[in-house]
């Protein structure tokens, strides 16, 4: 099967700053492709381009045609000047029958807060609708935008355990940005490390150990990976090369 | 017959704005446009003297020039400026250039109070036709895009992922309220179009659960208004218009003390 969306050259800017240079990676249906990368590397504007509220400066972002996308932001505020039940949010922007609705808060574990206003909603709780939303309409790929801010860690623990079996019930595929990379990486099929542009790529271990990635994140966090490999300490390089692409990438 | 009568043609003319100005109102309340829809009555004040200078109706040049100022504002927006400023210098800009493009035209003695606060009791069977002809056209643009328009004023980057343009839905926004502002000169002139369309929509914020509601309620508090506002100027011989926003703030205080009492 082809790709869902793929990424060709793709540059991006801010006024005079470059925040994607020559970007190419593409989305398999059904994997689960982890995003890391230190602030300001331009992981969420990679996911804005991707639903198109940003226009690369050159190349181009392609996207299986009829693709459906289910995109939880990083960050979602309602004016509280905007009376909005959880009910009705779930029907926006295609309505919804109650029975869809009902289901969907109980499959995010929420299903008593359909009266609920958005605006007094706790961040777990907000985060949950989100996803619920985003699940609606069977998304081929789910986006995720550090989904799990402000939750705590068995919080989060269970937010990516949550996404885990929704990828195997609706095998769609999920492209995620976090912070958390151990526990979002041991969770993913493919990471990709990101500085602006593509650093290296491949499975978690793989990447983990990449000269690229330690450079970036320093080897510390090689045993926040204990969790899912625990021989993976040890340094292959002493500093980040660009010039190459890693041998690990695939 | 009954259009025959002034108070009946005004209280019609009350109803058509009231209504149009209740879903756009929201809108304005919701994604804090407020000055937008100031800079864009302001701005209409300039439609009246070049309508009168080129011998159009009104109504187009105010619908005109709206649309040029609204689009404006819309382009200028992000670029530099924040936003109550770029509203501050073209709102007041528009409506002094507007008046001294006024003072120009010779041999024109026209009423300017009646522009600045509207005339209700002189609307005229054509005026009236106008008024409700634009009035269905915003109800019907702005239910056929409602679901968009909501989605966009929620979070434009999850209109994005739905297939919206907030740009899109957001231009079609700008059209329905150049439409009202030049279909409410006439009620209650270009000072007070914006308190039409924010108050009603204000006061009924503490009484909805959802949005839908809010505009019904807004809609019918902007009913109210227009009508207890007609006759009570009727009664006391004040101006129509400002006594029917007079009215629309008296909902307003009434609203926000309930709401008060409640938490």
């Amino acid at each position: 099967m082809s790709a869902l969306v793929e990424f060709q050259n793709v540059n991006l800017s801010y006024g005079a700053q470059k925040v994607l240079d020559d970007v190419n990676l593409s989305i398999a249906p059904g994997e689960i492709v982890t995003i890391v990368g230190p602030n300001g590397s331009g992981k969420s504007s990679l996911l804005r381009a991707l639903i198109g509220a940003l226009k690369p400066a050159s190349g181009q972002i392609n996207h299986a045609s009829g693709l459906r996308i289910g995109y939880v932001p990083q960050k979602l505020h309602i004016d509280p000047t905007l009376p909005m039940t959880v009910r009705r949010f779930l029907s926006l922007p295609l309505k919804i029958s109650d029975t869809e609705a009902a289901q969907a808060l109980q499959q995010a574990g929420v299903s008593d807060l359909g009266p609920r206003q958005m605006s007094r909603l706790s961040g777990g709780q907000f985060q949950r609708v989100l996803l619920a939303r985003a699940l609606l309409h069977k998304p081929q790929l789910l986006l995720l935008d550090e989904a799990t801010q402000g939750l705590d860690q068995p919080g989060s623990a269970a937010f990516y355990r949550h996404i885990e079996k929704v990828r195997d019930e609706l095998n769609c595929a999920v492209l995620m940005i976090s912070h958390e990379l151990h526990v979002v990486m041991s969770a993913s099929d493919r990471v990709i490390c990101l500085n602006g542009h593509v650093c290296c790529e491949g499975k978690p271990d793989v990447v983990a150990s990449a000269p690229e990635y330690r450079a970036l994140f320093g080897s510390g966090t090689g045993g926040a990976l204990a969790l899912y490999r625990h021989d993976h300490d040890h340094a292959h390089g002493d500093g980040c090369d660009h010039d190459h692409p890693h041998e690990v990438a695939e | 017959m009954m259009l025959d009568s002034f108070l009946v043609r005004a209280a019609l003319a009350g109803l058509g704005v009231a209504v149009a100005a209740a879903p756009l109102g929201c809108f304005v309340v919701w994604r804090r446009m407020a000055y937008f829809g100031d800079a864009t009555a302001h701005a209409s004040i300039l439609g009246v003297a070049l309508a009168l200078s080129f011998n159009m109706s009104i109504f187009a040049g105010v619908l005109v020039v709206a649309l040029v100022m609204a689009t404006t504002v819309s382009t200028l927006s992000g670029r530099g400026y924040a936003m109550d400023t770029l509203l501050g210098v073209l709102a007041h800009s528009a409506i002094a250039f507007g008046l001294v493009a006024v003072s120009f035209l010779e041999g024109v003695r026209i009423d300017l109070m009646a522009y600045l606060f509207g005339d209700i009791l002189a609307v005229g069977r054509v005026d009236l036709a106008v008024i409700w002809g634009g009035a269905l056209l915003v109800l019907a643009l702005v239910g056929w895009r409602w679901q968009q328009l909501l989605t966009a004023t929620v979070s434009p980057d999850l209109a994005h992922a739905s297939g919206i343009d907030p740009k899109r839905e957001q231009l079609i926004l700008t059209i329905a309220l150049a439409v009202v502002v030049a279909v409410a000169i006439k009620v209650v002139g270009v000072l007070l179009i914006a308190a039409l369309l924010i108050i009603p929509a204000a006061a009924a914020r503490p009484l909805s659960e959802t949005p839908e509601r809010m505009a019904a309620i807004a809609a019918g508090i902007g009913a109210v208004s227009a009508l207890g506002g007609l006759q009570l100027a009727y009664a006391f011989d004040t101006p129509a218009g400002p006594t029917i926003v007079c009215v629309a703030a008296g909902v307003f205080a009434l609203t926000s003390l309930l709401s008060l009492i409640r938490d």
